[in-house]
């Protein structure tokens, strides 16, 4: 096959070559077909570690296009170091645009967040997933996970969760909270944490799902129902940290903690580092940057 | 038959026309009912066209055995054309087919005859790639479930016999169930199994 | 005031630069040649191609130079590169039978057909370091005896004329080349793909397997019917020619483990096999291949399941090295996200544990725990 001009010679565009590419894009297609099913699919060893990230670029490399612009995440952030290698590794191979801007990407690749701005249609969403087996913690055995899934006995996975209510008083599952996909399938969000559940809710968005080391891919469509499990009597709720950006002001948004000093002195920001940028850049400022301009 | 015949009206750019091509399907695939253009096409000998060949480039290979309506299978053009450009093997049975290719709708085996899958390997089961005349011509039908915010509707034609019974069986499968891509002459929609036809209103 | 953490693109080309620093070491010392680590650390390169899965001693030396020894990293650095190569088709199968054998031993005969032929072996050494290694002292011409040229028959086939030994298991022509590169795994695995993963898996992971077998996890009474190391010869089928066509030669390791068996619901009493097969020479993995393979047809047998070594999925899915050091690895990510999510939970639980402290209600909940 033929490398595209200003990518590297050895390599194929995005690295991967067509056949891994039609593999993968047929197991996209049954992904989407059956929501929230997980697709077994004959992941590749990519020239990043397993755990890093192969499975959502995997994804990538099979949708992305010369006409894509691609934003990598890692944490919320654009800027940290896998966030970092993701993109370079893409740049690289693929020789496609990138951007910080949410709303400019039409491919966007993330670990453990999903975008504070809103999704818009026609918009792709990659997520990287360490273990996409929402019971794997329940039941270990793949043969017993899968006959669960084929005969929609999630009861375990209630039992847990209120194992936790009677236990603490509340569900203690922070991340990786599991969903309900249009009534049918239990899935993993991958490791986001509850906080972004609801965003993926009817979102007009497609998003996709990669696990590189465990060999699967799922997808939920644009506008689907996807409920975060509860009970009536312990409603799911997300996390509030009574608290704005500092930086940026931005209410009930996630917030990363940061250490200023060994005194215990702390502040809370946005973990997702577009979405503080862009509120500041139209003039928004919190307590950090406010209590700066005044001095 | 030529030698050049077969060879020739692959994908011009395998790598990048294929990549548009099967972006046109994703998108297709999750918004159902919506219609997109798959970009630079393939040149089939017929009665393959060329929307259904570029997506059987796209798609398939030597590891998806594909099924082909009478008319495909009776030409040798067409097979030799698949051997060539896919490679995939072609199967009499449909039930193992990872793809089935149809260019009449109306006379095509009920969906049951195609590959369901089962509850635990839903996945297994056969993408019917139908050639259609177009995507407004036909019985309205309206359709509600998974991207679609509300309702859609759109109206190809020609369908399969009794589509609307043999639709809502299919979709009462779920998750098992064959899954539709609609080839226009010179666009793709699909139906998912998980679509559900709802009443049209007037 | 508060700056966010920036430049990571800046540090990574930095470490990058660093880590080859390290790697090339002091530049007044010669830079190791491929041929030297391929001629000279070649078990290290074999270790690398067998769980690479990738016959090439120069690529092998390459991976090992380039991940400055680290032999997992290696490994990984090949299947990297392995992954991005176009199918051609699928090879016949290697005829060990036909093998020049460089070492063969069997510990069931004292003597047999074709004789005990030692090799290369570290047995019977004295690990005694060798200060004349430490310079380049020169080495003897090792002796070669007559007729090592020609193939030696299997142990197993000398048990086969008797009937004491099961069959090697034929392999139905429809169902094909299983390929676990090329088809996910599905549980419960065919012996064939079953072998394929433990072909690839880590030596240090099958050894600890094997070992635990001998101590009585899933106890096999194995004999090491017959180790064989040599060169075979790979063949490929050519459609367009209707004959199959010479590649060339591989050294494979090949281990036939011969286990007593009482007899079960399944089978009658007689000697069952472990079978191990793996790139170059390296006969600790061959060896622990071969036992953890027959652990792992407890249940074909009818043996009781008791043992982590027989258990099919525990062992397959753990066995992959570049998968373990992946996801094992992975914790130094950032997790910050969801480190924050847990950070507020275990506050929020700490306060509510701490204020039923307060109100007395805390010891009930202590006795009830």
């Amino acid at each position: 096959m033929n490398a595209t001009a200003g990518a590297i010679a050895t390599y194929n565009f995005a690295y991967l070559d067509e056949q891994t590419k039609r593999m993968i894009r047929r197991a996209i297609l049954k992904g989407i077909a059956i929501p929230g099913y997980q697709v077994p699919f004959a992941s590749r060893e990519m020239p990043m570690p397993y755990g890093w990230g192969t499975g959502g670029v995997q994804v990538t490399a099979s949708i992305l296009g010369p006409d894509d612009t691609l934003k990598v995440i890692d944490q919320g952030a654009d800027d940290t170091t896998n966030a970092i290698s993701i993109r370079k590794f893409f740049q690289k191979t693929a020789g496609v645009a990138t951007t910080t801007r949410t709303g400019d990407a039409t491919v966007i690749q993330t670990r453990h967040r999903i975008p504070e701005t809103p999704l818009k249609s026609g918009q792709v969403l990659v997520y990287q997933v360490p273990i996409p087996e929402p019971l794997r913690f329940l039941e270990p055995r793949e043969t017993e996970t899968r006959k669960m899934h084929a005969l929609e006995e999630y009861g375990l996975m209630h039992v847990k969760l209120y194992e936790d209510i009677a236990r603490n008083g509340h569900i203690a599952t922070t991340y990786a909270y599991p969903v309900k996909v249009e009534g049918r399938y239990v899935m993993d969000p991958s490791p986001t944490p509850k906080f972004d559940n609801p965003k993926m809710h009817m979102s007009p968005a497609l998003q996709l799902f990669g696990a590189g080391r465990e060999k699967r891919i799922y997808a939920i469509p644009p506008f689907t129902r996807v409920v975060s499990l509860d009970f009536e009597d312990h409603p799911f709720t997300v996390q509030d940290f009574g608290r704005p950006c500092a930086l940026c002001g931005a209410e009930h948004v996630y917030l990363d903690e940061v250490i200023l000093d060994d005194a215990g002195g702390r502040m809370f920001i946005c973990s997702d580092t577009d979405h503080c940028e862009e509120r500041r850049e139209a003039g928004h400022a919190g307590e950090m940057l406010a209590g700066e301009a005044a001095q | 038959m030529s030698e050049a015949e077969h060879l020739a009206g692959g994908l011009a750019d395998p790598v990048f026309d294929a990549q548009s091509a099967f972006r046109a399907v994703m998108a297709a695939m999750a918004e159902p009912g919506t219609v997109h253009a798959p970009g630079r096409l393939a040149g089939p000998p017929a009665p393959l066209s060329a929307v259904a060949a570029t997506i059987l480039t796209t798609l398939c290979d030597a590891d998806t055995p594909v099924w082909l309506d009478p008319a495909l299978a009776a030409s040798e053009a067409v097979t030799a054309w698949i051997a060539f450009h896919a490679g995939s093997p072609v199967t009499a049975n449909p039930v193992e087919a990872h793809f089935a290719f149809v260019t009449d709708p109306a006379a095509m085996p009920a969906f049951d005859g195609f590959g369901l899958g089962s509850h635990e390997y839903p996945d297994r089961s056969t993408t019917i790639v139908l050639q259609v005349a177009g995507f407004d011509g036909g019985e309205p039908l309206t359709l509600a479930g998974p991207g679609i915010e509300t309702t859609r509707t759109f109206a190809p034609s020609p369908m399969p016999r009794n589509f609307t019974t043999q639709w809502a069986a299919n979709q009462a499968r779920f998750p098992r169930g064959v899954d539709l891509v609609l080839a226009g002459p010179d666009a793709v929609a699909c139906l998912p199994r998980y679509t559900r036809l709802v009443p049209t209103e007037d | 005031m508060y700056v966010a953490v920036k430049g990571g693109e800046a540090a990574i080309e930095n470490a990058h630069r660093l880590l080859d620093d390290r790697r090339r070491g002091d530049r007044s010392v010669p830079a190791l040649t491929l041929d030297q680590i391929a001629g000279q650390l070649a078990l290290a390169v074999d270790r690398v191609m067998a769980e690479g899965s990738l016959y090439d001693r120069e690529l092998g030396a390459l991976a090992v130079k380039q991940a400055r020894g680290d032999l997992i990293e290696a490994i990984f650095l090949l299947r990297a590169y392995r992954t991005t190569l176009p199918r051609f088709g699928y090879s016949r199968p290697v005829d060990t039978a036909a093998m020049l054998v460089e070492r063969r031993i069997s510990a069931c005969y004292k003597d047999l057909p074709g004789g005990q032929v030692l090799g290369p072996t570290f047995d019977y050494t004295h690990r005694l370091l060798d200060p004349a290694l430490a310079e380049d002292a020169g080495t003897d011409q090792p002796v070669r005896r007559e007729g090592e040229t020609e193939p030696v028959m299997r142990v197993s086939e000398i048990l086969a004329g008797e009937g004491l030994i099961e069959g090697d298991g034929a392999v139905a022509q429809e169902k094909g080349v299983g390929d676990i590169t090329r088809t996910p795994m599905e549980f419960p695995m065919d012996r064939d793909t079953r072998l394929q993963a433990l072909s690839r898996g880590d030596e240090g992971f099958l050894l600890a397997l094997g070992y635990s077998t001998q101590r009585g996890y899933a106890r096999s009474h194995p004999f090491a019917g017959e180790i064989r190391i040599g060169e075979v010869e790979v063949s490929v089928d050519i459609p367009e020619l209707g004959f199959a066509v010479s590649l060339g030669r591989v050294q494979v390791t090949e281990c036939q483990m011969v286990n007593q068996f009482k007899g079960s619901a399944k089978a009658p009493p007689q000697f069952t096999r472990g079978y191990g097969l793996v790139f170059g020479q390296s006969e600790r993995k061959a060896m622990a291949m071969a036992l953890v393979d027959r652990a792992l047809r407890a249940s074909e047998l009818g043996e009781d399941m008791t043992a982590p070594a027989q258990d099919e999925e525990f062992v397959i899915s753990h066995s992959d090295n570049v998968q373990a050091t992946g996801f094992v690895e992975h914790l130094k990510l950032p997790h910050y996200v969801d480190f924050q999510a847990e950070l507020d939970l275990v506050r929020r639980m700490r306060a509510e544990h701490d204020a039923a402290r307060v109100t007395g209600a805390g010891d009930e909940l202590e006795a009830a725990e």
